[in-house]
């Protein structure tokens, strides 16, 4: 069966810098997939790549095989590809309800019979739903430069899940959350429809094990390894890999890894 | 607290100068009225810079290109076709949204500094070909003699200035009114958020060009039609009724009026061409020395951008590379690894 | 021959170009300057331009020394102006580019209007070197020498910034900047001090390019606007930053506008639009693409 998507010898270059060397991906129709890997391995520059932000020196990505590699953003999104951004980008002037309907716009479904607003209330209602979803119910009002980081990457979330995506590029959703608001990010995720495939770029090991059920991991630009939670476990090279990014970030935050697999620099 | 005294003193002073404006022909001579009328054509030309540079964050100095081709449409064609003034007013929105349309490749992409630039050439140029083009638009000595037009078909001719001051009040209140209205709706939403962060309205599949081109046209065709009212106020149009000057002032009257709120722009609009004016009356000699002062205290005095960074104009605001990186797209959302 | 006799008569309007297409390049660089490093529209530029070009008036007297006099006190002065502007635009460098140029805008008002109440509202006389008042032949053709050799000399200038920008640790910094402003940021310098050294280097442009352009674009009330507005259009059709294409996008303007209006009178400003929107288009597209192949 065709992959939701597929890239194919993916790379990035910034001038001297390779980015991306080459890198193939493929995630299937409503998989959990994990992207891991140390800082600099390229994991948000592959996102990027994915989402249309970032246009690929080489290399080609497919949706659902059809082939995206020069499409921008927008015509990707159209297509069904949602992203949360590593910093939550929301529209800060606009309400939290106005963000969603603004996000679910491209993709709504077009209401049978029209009558002036319709259209947008029926986003509305959506957005209200989406937004209860998230436990923004209550904040639907306040405009969306006022809201807590934490809240803002719910709104995130809700944003990309109204345009009805077909997969979710999450960059470290769970960076810069409270304990509380993991948890239920967690919970949520876990409840998504299989209708979505996710996949996540995340430094904390615990979060990708409890979610995911295949892990990529990806270092210096190209991926090592790709298999199941599993097997990543077992894979002596990858902990080596990894082990050696998290020492290394770890050297560079001050900070001491949690558990033995490293959960470390949350930002 | 300096912000609701602001809005509260932006609110008093567009109440009076509306009822001013209301009462305006009954109270002053026929020249002022006159002045007055055109001030109001300027004003409308004022909320089509603060379309495109309040609302959608695309700081202008051009919008003097499309209010030409509007003037001298109506002022050519316009007289040719009928009598009618609504009639010359769609010409006039016609040729200002045809320009505006032209030049749409050019700003598309632009942003930031390049395009007040861009818009600023561009409004030169279409105000030198004016100049040059001396068979149709009779040059740099313009078109005198307009003839009179009527409002719509039935109702008699716009003889006084008082009756033409009053056809521009109603139809810069009609077309403001319709402005207000669209911006209410999500065209209004998707404007904002695009001034807020643009990456991540493409991140979400909307067709940012697509709304950069509508709202330039759009703005185009308002220019256009304040084109018209200026041919009908002043029954006479040239090349000098739209320098450079006017832009930068309308620019000022716009951020004056709050460069986000299209009501303020008007105001702000009358109130710093209408000042120009008084300025030209009172101080022949020194009227450009008090009137750059006067911009100089003005750009000092008005609150600090920095209070608004977290809902103001966005594409005006932010850290715009300002070298040619201002023209590429601004960087995609969320940093990289 | 047959060639000759057709060239023949677009020669001294061609000559005229080129002279005029390089004094737009000088006063234009200063512009490339300004917002290509600093991120500012200076709307005061002409201003700097009519100062040098005023303080030609009134200090040349048919001799050399006053041109070296007239050259040194203008282009001080312009570049006092441009320290003057740079200084103004501190207190509001964090506002928006809309703000600085409204600021500048009325900058030049306020410099406009001081400058005619200082020397007249009549466009002054200006007198070249008594040496150069005279013509020489060109191909068999008189033409001024003032202007062939304002030719020469703006040709060495052009040559100067060439080399000042490719060559030096400061053209390397304003490469850079051009490149990519956060750049500079890191290199540690203070951006108040790049204002002033950009905004100073522009005024020393301006404000040379006024005395020696005096017989050409001659100081005038209206002189500022039209210097500007040209620079702006040469800056725009150079492809926004760019020296190379700044001094290419000059010449060519100045042909359109001197052998444009012999050759075809009423096509000339239309085909500077058409250039201007031509160039746009393309470079538009291009320059939005170009970030994405990396």
């Amino acid at each position: 069966m065709t992959p939701l998507l597929h890239a194919l010898g993916v790379t990035v270059r910034y001038g001297a810098l390779t980015a991306l060397d080459n890198v193939d991906l493929r995630v299937e129709h409503g998989q959990r997939h994990a992207l891991i890997g140390p800082n600099g391995a390229g994991k948000t520059t592959l996102l990027d790549v994915l989402g249309g932000a970032t246009r690929a020196g080489g290399g080609r990505v497919l949706l659902a095989g059809r082939d995206v590699t020069r499409l921008g953003p927008a015509a990707r999104a159209r297509r069904g590809v949602g992203r949360i951004h590593q910093r939550p980008a929301v529209w800060s002037t606009l309400t939290a309800t106005e963000n969603v309907v603004v996000a679910a716009l491209p993709n709504a479904v077009r209401p049978g019979r029209w009558r002036p607003g319709a259209r947008r209330c029926a986003a509305e209602r959506t957005a209200g739903a989406w937004l209860e979803r998230m436990g923004l119910g209550d904040v639907g009002a306040v405009p969306a430069g006022r809201l807590a980081h934490g809240q803002r990457r719910q709104l995130e979330i809700a944003m990309a899940l109204a345009g009805r995506p077909r997969l979710l590029l999450l960059d470290e959703p769970a960076a810069g959350l409270s304990v509380v608001e993991v948890a239920r990010l967690v919970e949520f995720l876990r409840a998504l429809p299989r209708a979505v495939a996710v996949l996540l770029v995340e430094h904390r090991l615990d979060l990708v094990y409890a979610l995911c059920d295949q892990v990529s991991v990806l270092r210096d630009g190209r991926t090592v390894a790709t298999g199941t939670p599993a097997e990543i476990r077992a894979s002596g090279p990858v902990r080596q890999a990894y082990a050696e990014g998290v020492s290394l970030c770890c050297a560079r935050s001050g900070c001491v890894p949690a558990t033995p697999t490293g959960s470390c620099c949350t930002r | 607290m300096r912000d609701e005294a602001v809005r509260a003193l932006r609110r008093g002073v567009a109440v009076l100068v509306l009822a001013a404006l209301v009462l305006a022909p009954w109270t002053v001579d026929d020249y002022t009225v006159a002045l007055l009328a055109r001030t109001l054509a300027l004003g409308l030309v004022g909320v089509s810079v603060a379309l495109l540079t309040g609302v959608a964050g695309l700081p202008t100095l051009g919008q003097t290109a499309p209010y030409a081709a509007g003037a001298y449409a109506s002022a050519v064609l316009g007289s040719r076709l009928s009598d009618v003034a609504v009639v010359h007013l769609v010409v006039a929105a016609a040729a200002g949204a045809a320009l505006a349309a032209a030049t749409v490749p050019l700003v598309v992409y632009a942003r930031g500094v390049i395009v007040l630039m861009i818009t600023l050439a561009i409004g030169e140029l279409v105000v030198t070909v004016v100049g040059r083009w001396r068979s149709v638009t009779g040059g740099s000595d313009g078109l005198a003699g307009v003839p009179p037009v009527r409002p719509v078909w039935g109702l008699p001719v716009l003889a006084t200035d008082r009756a033409r001051y009053l056809y521009a009040l109603v139809v810069v209140a009609v077309l403001v009114g319709a402005v207000l209205l669209v911006l209410h709706t999500r065209v209004g939403l998707l404007l904002r958020a695009g001034r807020d962060d643009e990456a991540r309205l493409r991140a979400s599949g909307h067709r940012v060009p697509a709304h950069v081109a509508v709202v330039h046209v759009a703005a185009g065709a308002v220019a256009g039609a304040a084109g018209s009212l200026l041919v009908v106020a002043q029954q006479f149009v040239s090349p000098a009724d739209f320098g450079f000057d006017t832009s930068a002032l309308l620019l000022l009257g716009v951020v004056v009026g709050g460069a986000t709120s299209v009501g303020g722009a008007l105001v702000g609009a009358v109130i710093v061409v209408a000042g120009r004016d008084w300025l030209f009356g009172v101080l022949p000699g020194y009227a450009p020395l008090v009137l750059g002062l006067a911009f100089v205290v003005t750009v000092y005095l008005l609150p600090g951008d920095g209070h608004r960074s977290a809902g103001g104009p966005g594409r005006l605001l932010p850290g715009l590379p300002a070298s040619p990186g201002g023209r590429e797209r601004p960087a995609p959302t969320g940093a990289r690894t | 021959m047959a060639v000759d006799t057709r060239i023949d008569p677009y020669l001294v309007p061609a000559l005229d170009g080129v002279a005029y297409g390089l004094l737009v390049f000088v006063a234009a660089a200063g512009l490339v300057l300004c917002f290509g490093v600093a991120g500012i529209l200076n709307l005061a530029h002409g201003t700097l331009y009519a100062i040098g070009g005023y303080t030609a008036a009134a200090l040349l007297d048919g001799g050399w020394s006053s041109l070296l006099l007239a050259l040194a006190v203008g282009t001080v002065a312009a570049t006092a102006a441009g320290a003057l502007v740079a200084g103004l635009l501190t207190r509001v460098a964090a506002r928006s580019h809309l703000t600085q140029a409204l600021l500048t805008f009325g900058l030049a008002l306020v410099g406009g209007s001081l400058l005619v109440a200082a020397f007249g509202p009549d466009d002054p006389p200006v007198r070249v070197p008594a040496a150069l008042d005279g013509s020489v032949a060109v191909a068999g053709h008189r033409y001024a020498a003032y202007r062939l050799v304002f030719i020469v000399v703006a040709a060495v200038l052009a040559g100067l910034l060439h080399v000042a920008v490719r060559r030096t640790r400061a053209g390397m910094l304003v490469r850079a900047a051009v490149d990519d402003a956060e750049m500079v940021a890191v290199l540690g310098v203070n951006p108040a001090w790049i204002r002033l050294g950009v905004l100073a280097a522009a005024g020393a442009l301006a404000g040379a390019a006024g005395v020696l352009g005096a017989p050409i674009i001659g100081p005038g009330p209206d002189t500022a606007d039209a210097v500007l507005l040209l620079s702006l259009v040469v800056v725009v059709l150079g492809g926004l930053g760019s020296m190379g294409g700044t001094l290419l996008a000059a010449l060519a303007v100045g042909q359109i506008q001197t052998l444009g209006v012999a050759l075809a009178p009423s096509a000339a400003p239309f085909l500077l639009f058409a250039a201007m929107a031509a160039v746009l288009a393309v470079r538009a597209r291009g320059l939005a693409t170009a970030r994405r192949a990396s």
